[in-house]
């Protein structure tokens, strides 16, 4: 048997933490690491009379989404109670969306490699979260500070085809509700959780195998390995003649495995209904009209609006809408720059110098020291020729350490570049008398020793030669 | 504590009597009297005082008084209130001290109010009697032998035997209206949304609605005014203005169209009920009311209807009810075991029976024939009010089929569902709905009309109940509570 | 409508998370079934194209703004609880695993 002979169909859902000040029904606050319950109300707390009200920032945060996933949305959406205990869930009940969810087929394109591949998503719809359990020997400890906290659920057609796929569209999304400023899509706290439904089938067949769920692959590296792991026992049991259970796993990031959850002693009955205190979530012109104002413009657009309009490297456009705040900064360069032909010239200074310089001091994009005004000055200064590129080099160390201009480091430091001839031809003159063996060897045929001529009079210079002028200037001096 | 609402803020305000006179008086009634008609849960004599001082000081320095101050208000033991203990009858909640108040208690303090202590009622508010209360049953102030009727009878029954000069109470299916009737006081549901469901423990969320239980139908206007108004912290609260409720109350009812739904006065009516009413329509018509023959058709819908759809909400409501946070816990071998023996053990057999009614109503492959089945025939019984009110301004109905009834005599559930019949109807539609009475049964029990009214047209009900309320002039002590009144020479040993 | 069976009413008393003793599953299953038997007259409504109204006055959603009021304190937060170990509520161990 080989792997191959089998294709894997998943699908996910990623519950997404939007970024809101209060809860989703209720006004305690959200911060992370609080102490225990101390971010509370009746509402979160599930108190008896206690009753719920919809965030309208919630609203806002997943209307974004779903515009920038060109979903269909529901003018009226309805929120439902989906009924289990469990002690994280104080009402007993989850408020959630069920069959009329905000958002209903939209897509999220994908880079994979320099391709964009388009997954289709079934849903994006609101939910609460729950609060935490942690079990401590024989008892848990229960912790609601989290619960109430406003979610996403974003649920995928069941097209993704490899875990790389899988663990790709988990960094797209990512990329993308940071992008939308809805959530602050911090890994390390649980902001993005991602559920995989996994199933094998032969290739050719139609008919989709059973699936499997896997839970708690809450990061891009877990998503991977998890989901690899998954297709590999699923195809190593239906090869060996066996049958897939039907089960929840939980993925082991230690042991690098998964485990059944949960027996199956007792079926699963959400009993959804309308939730009775939530009358329909209605979305009205005005606010869809701010939503689509606020909304950027998309990282995948930029990316092809880069490359195909910018004719930038696919490389770099990929990197520069890696995070908005760097393609927001590149733009902002872009917009100051007088020549706009430029834009692979102030990718590379981005990319190279300024982004080296951040990661160097550990400092974001956001919070640099440097404008996207300055990079565009300095970037002149070179491309007009006032300095070489080995200047401007020195030239944006010292502006991104002291914040001055370059144009006054320029002329403070004499440092502008020497094009004329009547400044050159002596100095070509000199460094000629000064090296007549060198001379004759390079008359003599060892051309390689051009360099040092021109080393030569950088040297005299402090760099500030032209380096093309001087070569020009050389090559005809040398020749006679 | 014969006082309505405006003689006893009459003579506050003329320092004819203090706030604190009135506390003493009713806790020394209520001691007298409570323990043999069961009324309250828990008083909260200490609050009631220093709420009564703070009145009297406000009053001696002539600072501007509330418009309820210094009157004496029972609430019942589903509305939330802050550190005085809250049940909802049921011993799950049993010891639980809220951390918060409901915004209808928020309301009456902040209008001088003195809430005097908590009423009781069935379980959750499921229930037409009191008898499936957790703690003890309520005896009807008129005859201690029959029950108040539910699930606010101890408010009723607070107000009826001078407990208390007002108090508030819920209608989930009748749960004012019904009691009211046969405690002979004025109960008035409003129409949902009108008062703030915040910090009303929930029973079934699109049917409860927190309304007074009062002496006269001025005092039932004054109270609604004094709750009524958008509450941002409920979604179903309504944003609209609260007109003056007292301004149209004199007007009568020359003029107005009243409609007699057909439905309502079949077979099955008590001879005695039916005569009060057929009276009180006399002199509706007497005084001018156009009476106006019109049909709700799927009347007979509304019970099944709301045996499905509040069970629902009941079961799902009460799923918080866990041994976590709050309330009654019975330690188990596990989570599982803990729950269901929490659950088992704090339940008592009516709620045990509509969480499991509810429950099976919501299940996947159920919810369209029972749940959703329900909520689409509730929108015809809509339709019906809809429809009938472009014939009339009001409905005139009875409240109950019958008078209060014995203890015990409604030991089957289905009987006891039937009790709510001419009830439901109105909370399945949202509409307001008065209880006043109207006149007495040959035993000398008390009878109730109800008005069902527009959506908002609460001012219509009262007016009409007013003028209803001017004919019948019920003013007497109940027998029941005369016989337990002190008496100069023999103490106050009841039979 | 339909008939319950015993093993029905354990399935949704399990589901509600309510002990019953067994002398009350035999009387909730003849109650319940009695209560639905009451209810037939629902099975026959013509109820084709009607709406189901799950509010009882039409509203739309009012939202509230995003602002942050002050926490309960974590010992009013705490106050109910059967039990609690310093500042968390206390279950017992999760055994059967989590029942959704």
């Amino acid at each position: 048997m080989s792997l191959d002979d089998f294709e894997p169909v998943i699908g996910l859902e990623i519950h997404v933490q939007l970024a809101t000040h209060a809860k989703a029904f209720s006004p305690s606050g959200i911060e992370f690491g609080a102490p225990p319950n101390s971010l509370t109300d009746p509402t979160v707390l599930g108190l008896p009379g206690a009753l719920p009200v919809f965030n309208a920032a919630a609203l806002q945060c997943a209307l974004a989404l779903g515009v920038a996933t060109g979903s269909q949305i529901r003018a009226r959406s309805r929120f439902s109670r989906k009924h289990y205990f469990y002690p994280d869930q104080p009402k007993g009940y989850q408020i959630s969306q069920f069959d009329e969810p905000l958002c209903e087929h939209g897509h999220l394109d994908v880079l994979l490699g320099n391709t964009v591949k388009r997954v289709e998503l079934q849903r994006i719809h609101l939910e609460e979260d729950a609060g935490k359990n942690m079990h401590v020997g024989s008892v848990s400890h229960v912790d609601l500070n989290r619960a109430g906290i406003p979610l996403v659920e974003v649920v995928t057609a069941p097209v993704i085809t490899s875990a790389d796929e899988a663990a790709e569209f988990m960094r797209s999304l990512h990329r993308l509700v940071r992008w939308l400023g809805i959530s602050e899509a911090d890994m390390e706290r649980g902001h993005l959780r991602c559920d995989a439904n996994v199933s094998v089938r032969r290739k050719g067949e139609d008919r989709l195998g059973t699936r499997t769920e896997l839970k708690n692959i809450n990061s891009f590296k877990f998503v991977q390995a998890a989901i690899e792991h998954e297709i590999t026992r699923q195809v190593r049991i239906v090869d060996g003649g066996g049958r897939i259970e039907r089960e929840t796993r939980l993925w082991d990031a230690n042991a690098g495995q998964s485990a059944p959850l949960r027996s199956k002693e007792e079926a699963n009955d959400y009993r959804y209904f309308p939730d009775p205190d939530l009358p329909p979530l209605v979305v009205e012109g005005r606010v869809m009209a701010e939503v689509l104002r606020m909304l950027p413009e998309l990282p995948v657009p930029r990316f092809q609006r880069y490359t195909q309009e910018l004719g930038l490297a696919a490389d770099d456009a990929k990197t520069l809408v890696g995070e908005r705040a760097l393609a927001d900064y590149f733009d902002a360069a872009l917009a100051a720059h007088p020549v706009k032909t430029s834009a692979r010239t102030l990718a590379n200074w981005i990319l190279t110098e300024l982004l080296g310089a951040l990661n160097a001091a550990g400092v974001e994009i956001a919070a640099s020291p440097m404008t996207p005004e300055t990079v565009s000055a300095l970037v002149v200064l070179v491309e007009t020729g006032a300095i070489s590129g080995k200047i401007g080099k020195e030239i944006f160390e010292e502006s991104y350490r002291t914040g001055e201009a370059p144009k006054t480091i320029v002329e403070r430091r004499g440092v502008t570049q020497i094009s004329d001839e009547a400044t050159l031809v002596p100095l070509i003159e000199q460094v000629i008398i000064a090296n007549p063996k060198q001379v004759e060897g390079y008359r003599g045929g060892k051309e390689s020793l051009f360099s040092f001529f021109v080393g030569q009079v950088m040297k005299a210079t402090q760099g500030r030669a032209n380096p093309v002028v001087t070569a020009e200037l050389l090559k005809a001096r040398l020749k006679g | 504590m014969s006082a309505t609402i405006a003689d006893v803020t009459r003579r506050i305000a003329a320092g004819e009597v203090t706030a604190e006179g009135l506390v003493d008086d009713a806790f020394a009634r209520i001691g007298t009297i409570d323990p043999h008609l069961g009324a309250f849960l828990a008083l909260d004599e200490r609050g009631a005082r220093q709420t009564a001082r703070a009145i009297d000081k406000a009053r001696s320095a002539n600072e501007p008084l509330g418009p309820l101050a210094g009157v004496p208000i029972a609430l019942k033991d589903n509305l939330v209130t802050k550190d005085l203990a809250t049940t909802a009858g049921s011993r799950i909640l049993e010891g639980w001290l809220p951390p918060y108040d409901a915004h209808v208690v928020e309301k009456l303090r902040a209008a001088g109010a003195i809430i005097i202590g908590k009423t009781n009622l069935d379980e959750f508010g499921m229930g037409s009697s009191t008898e499936r209360s957790a703690f003890k049953p309520t005896k009807n102030p008129w005859d201690l032998s029959l029950v108040p009727g539910g699930s606010s009878g101890g408010s009723a029954a607070a107000v009826a035997a001078n407990l208390c000069v007002a108090s508030l109470g819920t209608d989930t299916g009748g749960s004012i209206r019904q009691p009211a009737s046969f405690c002979g006081v004025v109960g008035l549901k409003p129409t949902y949304g009108r008062v703030s469901r915040w910090g009303v423990i929930a029973y079934a969320s699109s049917l409860d609605q927190v309304g007074p239980i009062t002496k006269t139908v001025a005092d039932a206007a004054h109270l609604l005014q004094v709750i009524a108004g958008h509450d941002p912290r409920d979604a179903t609260s309504l944003p609209t203005a609260v007109p003056n409720f007292a301004a149209a109350l004199e007007a009568g009812v020359d003029g107005l169209r009243i409609g007699l739904p057909r439905e309502y006065f079949g077979e099955g009516i008590d001879p005695g009920v039916r005569a009060a009413l057929d009276e009180t329509i006399e002199a509706l018509r007497a005084n001018g009311a156009t009476i106006v023959d019109i049909s709700l058709p799927h009347t007979h819908l509304a019970l099944p209807a709301y045996y499905l759809v509040a069970p629902a909400e009941a079961s799902s409501n009460l799923a918080r009810y866990d041994g976590v946070r709050f309330g009654k816990r019975v330690e188990g071998v596990d989570l599982l075991d803990m729950y269901k023996r929490s659950r088992g053990a704090g339940f008592g057999p009516e709620v045990k029976r509509r969480i499991m009614l509810g429950t099976y109503a919501l299940r996947a492959g159920y919810y369209d024939a029972y749940y959703k089945r329900a909520q689409q025939v509730r929108a015809l019984i809509k339709r019906d009010f809809d429809e009938a009110f472009t014939r009339c301004d009001v409905i005139f109905t009875p409240v109950a089929p019958t008078p209060a009834f014995a203890f015990g005599a409604k030991a089957n559930p289905v009987d006891m569902y039937l009790a709510d019949v001419f009830t439901l109807s109105c909370n399945l539609a949202g509409l307001p709905g008065l209880s006043v009475p109207c006149g007495f049964t040959k035993a000398g029990l008390p009878v109730g009309a109800q008005l069902l009214g527009k959506p908002l047209d609460e001012a219509t009900l009262l007016r009409t109940g007013a003028a209803i309320e001017r004919w019948a002039d019920i003013t007497e002590t109940p027998p029941g509570v005369a016989t337990l009144e002190p008496k100069p020479d023999q103490g106050t040993q009841p039979s | 409508m339909a008939q319950l069976s015993r093993t029905e009413v354990e399935e949704i008393a399990l589901l509600a998370r309510l002990h019953l003793e067994p002398d009350e599953t035999t009387r909730l299953e003849t109650e319940l079934a009695a209560i639905l038997e009451s209810f037939g007259a629902l099975a026959a409504a013509n109820v084709e194209g009607i709406a189901p109204m799950t509010h009882a006055v039409p509203v739309d959603l009012a939202l509230r703004g995003d602002q942050v009021e002050p926490s309960l304190s974590v010992d009013d937060a705490l106050r109910g609880a059967p039990k609690r170990a310093g500042d968390v509520f206390l279950v017992p161990a999760i055994v059967t695993g989590k029942s959704e």
